[in-house]
């Protein structure tokens, strides 16, 4: 071969493998978005129910229990339109507080509870996980719509 | 007094930045070394003054001027002397200071070892470095100036958040920025490279050592702070792949590829224009980083909307800098020829598929973090890309990576025989897949990705072993090896020192949360852990629950262990400080979660079990060290004329 034959051949080589890469790279990406839904699109039906999905809200006051074990939490998170009741195995982060803003990862179960994998983390008191400050205030937005 | 002091210092370096970025570019430009020469000085001012403005805010900070709104909003009278000081750069703006000031000494630092550059060189270098300078000099004092009064002052300050309280952040950021702003360097190399159409091997071995101490500089920031989350988080883990870590970890991988890339260029004189493109990407993506990280975009885009002119600026700015650096690329770059054949089996061949590979798994981290960033400011949802995702990309692009990284350095250049690299390799291929399928037989369960590690970590230690050996039986001593050899390496393997503790961690660490009562004990990795109840504890500006933990093996108490709970005086602010027994081996890490029962006493514990982890932090240990060797070679030291390479292509890269 030719080297400028021998050159095109490393160039077509490289291409190929930079197209399977990104094949792979766009379907792990595909397969691993999670999607947020605040209480109220969860209560509407627009969460899927065989994947794994994100809300976020208040946690209600007084919602928060604990079964004996001592490390399954149950809790309401609410977007003070609609709530949603979610259960948890595990520590809580810092944060986690009745009345303070949440953000949930996990699925809903047969039961109808959203069972939680993992429960965010802020790392600031005055900060408020975006996602949850989104729902609140859509359901705020819709409320005045209905007011009105 | 002092604070306005400050503000008046960034102006003068703004204006010195001014000087130093017109003049010499225009001197460069119509060759007048009067208008040349006043980079030094104008580079070497803005530095000085740079450096008053930053004193006068620590000054601020280490006096509790709670009448400075950066003191009131991020410090406490009760916050110890080392974290007021820390204070300083922990802000959104002191952190942009503290760029700022870096920038100016990286400035001044090439001002000072730059004597063998031609003038005209050494003029466009320091001009675009100035012309950076200006951006963040305007950004600082239009929209962030970190001397802002508050009238009246506050009584006492908000304090610093807890988690950043802790030594392992007091480093971090100067190291990371050194890492940043050294990039700024190579930057403005390439730019110098593309006014100039000078792209030789004389230019690659100006630019290289610059961009091998800031590759290492940032390596250590990122180490740095991967072990503060591990230590400081409470969760144990030490790489998330969250946006702020995905923020210095993409120009680091571009770095990575840069610094492989410069050394074709100055051994062989081919790449030229990669190089030059790498270069441009490394800063505009360090650049990319420092606004993700600290413009809030992060925790919300709609950061932006309530002050929409730092909105405004930093997208301009990004735009002038990427845009512009890429346009004159664009049109000089297709006027460099490339120098130096090579055959699909060579080591540039070699270093190019590397090359590629590092830049695809660049790209796919740039998607993981921008994307839902895109998403939410087209106002399309919110989405969020996990560790799953970059998992499942990462690790197989780290394949041919890291097998690349064993042959590259024992291939010839130009041309390599096939044959002849198997004869020499085979041994080390058949050991390393041994012990990539037996390894994991001997621990504890069979993962097929602790194959792949330990494969890959043995693999790379012997090349490097071999490299030695090679040398050693063509009559080189060891005190006869480069440094730049030595350099590469210790930092190839501090990279299977680190991909074998990553192996290890992620695959056999054991974790386990549990409720426990005084005396309750449970067992994990063969130790027992027996619960001893808390105490009350006073620290400077917290109190805590410090509970006490007995970690014990065969019935003989090893370690006491005292993880806390603390409450922060100012905020407010619960934090859980865990509590680690290090060893070479494996680490013990316990925490507190939270009071299940306060008056009996009864806690929800979390227990670790970290094989190895520490070989994660000592492999990036080497790899710095590594770089920084390398960056001391002897040959970047003596005087080097602009021409092209001579016969020393048989030295290490």
């Amino acid at each position: 071969m030719k080297s400028r034959h021998k050159k095109l051949l490393v160039i077509l080589l490289g291409l190929t493998g930079l197209g399977i890469a990104a094949a792979l790279i766009l379907n792990a990406f595909q397969s691993n978005l999670v999607f947020f839904y605040s209480p109220t699109e969860v209560a509407a039906g627009k969460a899927p129910s065989d994947r794994a999905f994100r809300i976020g809200g208040l946690v209600e006051e007084g919602s928060v229990k604990r079964d004996p074990d001592g490390l399954t939490v149950r809790f309401v998170v609410t977007d003070t339109s609609k709530s949603m009741p979610v259960v948890y195995k595990g520590i809580l982060p810092d944060l986690f507080k009745e009345g303070k803003g949440v953000v949930a990862e996990g699925k809903i179960g047969a039961d109808g509870l959203f069972n939680s994998t993992q429960v965010l983390a802020k790392h600031d008191e005055n900060y408020m996980p975006p996602e949850a400050a989104q729902a609140l205030e859509q359901a705020a937005k819709a409320q005045q719509t209905l007011v009105q | 007094m002092i604070p306005e002091l400050g503000h008046f210092a960034l102006i003068v370096a703004l204006l010195l930045a001014l000087t130093q970025a017109i003049l010499p570019l225009i001197g460069a430009q119509r060759g007048n070394l009067t208008l040349m020469s006043v980079a030094r000085p104008a580079a070497q001012g803005q530095f000085v003054f740079s450096l008053l403005a930053f004193g006068c805010l620590a000054y601020s900070f280490m006096v509790n001027d709670f009448s400075v709104e950066n003191v009131a909003s991020n410090s406490f009278s009760q916050l110890p002397e080392i974290y007021r000081l820390t204070a300083t750069w922990g802000s959104h703006e002191g952190s942009l200071l503290l760029w700022v000031l870096i920038l100016g000494f990286w400035t001044t630092a090439v001002s000072v070892f730059s004597r063998h550059l031609p003038d005209d060189m050494v003029a466009r270098v320091l001009g675009v470095m100035g012309l950076i300078s200006v951006g963040f000099l305007a950004f600082l004092l239009t929209t962030s100036n970190p001397f802002d009064r508050l009238l009246p002052a506050a009584a006492d300050g908000r304090d610093m958040n807890p988690l950043l309280q802790d030594w392992g952040m007091i480093i971090h950021p100067p190291m990371l920025y050194m890492g940043y702003v050294g990039f700024a360097v190579a930057f403005a190399f390439a730019i110098a490279a593309l006014l100039s159409g000078r792209l030789d091997a004389a230019w690659a071995r100006w630019s290289r050592p610059w961009t091998t101490v800031a590759w290492a500089f940032l390596t250590l920031g990122i180490a740095l702070g991967s072990w503060w989350a591990y230590r400081e988080l409470g969760w144990g883990g030490w790489w998330f792949w969250d946006p702020t870590e995905n923020a210095s970890f993409m120009p680091w991988i571009a770095g990575t590829a840069l610094i492989h890339s410069l050394a074709v260029t100055e051994k062989r004189g081919a790449f030229k224009a990669w190089t030059v493109l790498l270069a441009l990407v490394a800063f505009s993506l360090s650049l990319l980083g420092t606004f993700l990280v600290r413009s809030g975009v992060l925790s919300s885009v709609h950061a932006f909307a309530t002050d929409p002119a730092r909105g405004a600026f930093i997208l301009g700015f990004l735009v002038l800098v990427i845009g512009g650096s890429l346009v004159l690329y664009a049109w000089r770059a297709p006027k460099m020829l490339s120098g130096g054949g090579f055959t699909w089996f060579s080591r540039e061949a070699l270093l190019l598929g590397n090359n590629v590979v590092l830049l695809a798994a660049l790209g796919a981290v740039l998607l993981g973090t921008l994307y839902p960033l895109l998403i939410d400011a087209l106002g399309m949802g919110k989405i969020s890309v996990g560790p799953p995702y970059f998992n499942a990309v990462f690790v197989p692009l780290m394949a041919p990576a890291l097998f690349l990284m064993g042959v590259g350095p024992l291939a010839r250049w130009k041309e390599a025989s096939l044959p002849d690299m198997l004869s020499r390799l085979k041994w080390a291929l058949a050991i390393s897949v041994a012990t990539g399928i037996l390894l994991p037989l001997t621990l504890d369960g069979f993962k097929p990705w602790a194959v792949f590690g330990f494969a890959m970590a043995m693999w790379i230690l012997l090349t490097v072993l071999i490299g030695f050996r090679e040398r050693l039986k063509n009559g080189a001593r060891l005190s006869s090896l480069t440094r730049s050899f030595w350099g590469m390496q210790l930092a190839h393997l501090g990279m299977a020192v680190g991909v074998a503790g990553i192996t290890v961690v992620a695959n056999y660490q054991v974790e386990r949360d549990v409720r426990m009562n005084i005396g309750d004990h449970t067992e994990l990795a063969g130790y027992t852990f027996t619960f001893r109840g808390t105490t009350e504890h006073q620290g400077p500006n917290y109190r805590a629950a410090r509970g006490s933990v007995d970690v014990s093996k065969n019935g003989k108490v090893l370690y006491e262990l005292h993880p806390e709970k603390r409450i922060y005086n100012a905020s407010g602010m619960p934090m859980t400080e865990a509590s680690i027994q290090i060893a070479m081996f494996d680490d013990i890490y316990v925490a507190l979660g939270e009071p299940l029962d306060e008056a009996a006493q009864t806690w929800a514990v979390r227990v670790f079990h970290k094989p190895f982890i520490n070989w994660l932090w000592i492999g990036a240990l080497m790899m710095v060290i590594g770089g920084f060797l390398a960056a001391s070679d002897r040959r970047y030291r003596i005087a080097v004329k602009a021409t092209a390479p001579t016969g020393a292509a048989t030295q290490g890269a």
